[in-house]
């Protein structure tokens, strides 16, 4: 069929242009990805606008606010942050690994990458909801806190919060892409693309541990 | 159905991964210890965001390979994020003015 043809085409890689031709004449993939890790990248994107606005909005809220809650002791609360800070980031470091296990074809490692991120993933979780049955323990709703602005609590939950649904959904889809690895059914490339998503959800959580916790860490 | 068809790249070197894992957990000390160091507010904030930036980098670059990506990959996606996020921010002055509105 000619159009199959041309969906071949199109994904073929652009090492395969013909002499003289530019990238973006048709017949092959511009950016030179397959589809769906451009697919990924186009909501990557879309999703850290959303992050962006939500952090606008606590920025906002918090700068016109005259008692913003700095209720983050070191202990427990910033030793704890900064702990799912690093495990998060080393969940990172798993899922590169897993990713290039997965290039070089040893599907077996992949797997094994796989759900070590996965188990950083949960460990994260697990601190976080720790954290939040504490702070919720204090006081703290979405309308009112003991010790300042009534929002602290909304902006707080809401960005924490998105974010850990970000996290949840990233363990169960990596989850999926773990098993169909060892099945065999999934490509690197299948890898590579869960990747994308959770680096995005770590990347979110380099901006969401400063603005909100250190920024709000009791000092003094 | 789709040929694995990418342009045949390095898997990446796991030393260089481990290297920004460091560099990544390093700027996060950072972080933490400027959190005690009394600087002011605003000063805080932007060297946090600095901060944030850098590693934001680290991670889209390397671990999310777009360093070894065309670079109209990258055209494509960071200048547009980057200006809906300046319009977005556009309107923080805003609440300074909701801030000296509020009764004293």
């Amino acid at each position: 069929m000619a159009s199959e043809e041309i969906m071949h085409a199109q994904d073929a890689g652009a090492g395969t242009l013909p002499a003289g031709s530019s990238a973006w004449s048709g017949g092959a993939a511009p950016y030179a990805i397959v589809s769906k890790k451009l697919g990924m990248w186009l909501f990557i994107i879309s999703d850290a606008i959303t992050f962006g606005s939500l952090l606008f909005a606590y920025t906002y809220v918090r700068v016109a606010s005259v008692q913003w809650p700095m209720p983050f002791h070191a202990w427990p609360s910033i030793a704890n942050a900064t702990l799912m800070t690093v495990v998060l980031l080393s969940s990172s470091l798993t899922m590169v690994m897993a990713v290039r296990s997965a290039r070089i074809g040893s599907r077996s490692h992949a797997v094994r990458w796989l759900f070590a991120t996965m188990a950083g993933g949960l460990a994260f979780i697990v601190l976080h909801a720790r954290e939040w049955m504490g702070l919720i323990d204090e006081g703290v709703r979405l309308f009112k806190n003991p010790w300042g602005t009534p929002l602290f609590g909304a902006a707080f939950f809401s960005l924490t919060g998105l974010h850990m649904t970000h996290v949840g959904i990233g363990v169960v889809y990596l989850g999926v892409i773990a098993f169909g690895q060892a099945a065999g059914k999934f490509k690197p490339e299948d890898v590579e693309v869960s990747g994308l998503y959770w680096h995005f959800v770590d990347l979110v959580w380099m901006f969401i541990f400063p603005l909100v916790y250190l920024m709000s860490a009791h000092l003094g | 159905m789709n040929h694995v068809a990418e342009e045949p790249h390095a898997a990446g070197s796991g030393r260089l991964f481990l290297f920004i894992w460091v560099l990544l957990l390093a700027f996060t000390g950072i972080e933490v210890v400027l959190t005690y160091q009394n600087l002011g507010v605003h000063l805080m904030l932007v060297l946090l965001l600095g901060l944030s930036v850098v590693k934001a980098y680290l991670i889209i670059a390397y671990f999310m390979h777009l360093r070894y990506e065309r670079p109209s990959l990258a055209i494509t996606l960071i200048p547009p994020l980057v200006a809906i996020l300046c319009l977005l921010f556009l309107a923080f002055p805003d609440s300074l003015r909701l801030l000296h509105l509020r009764p004293r």
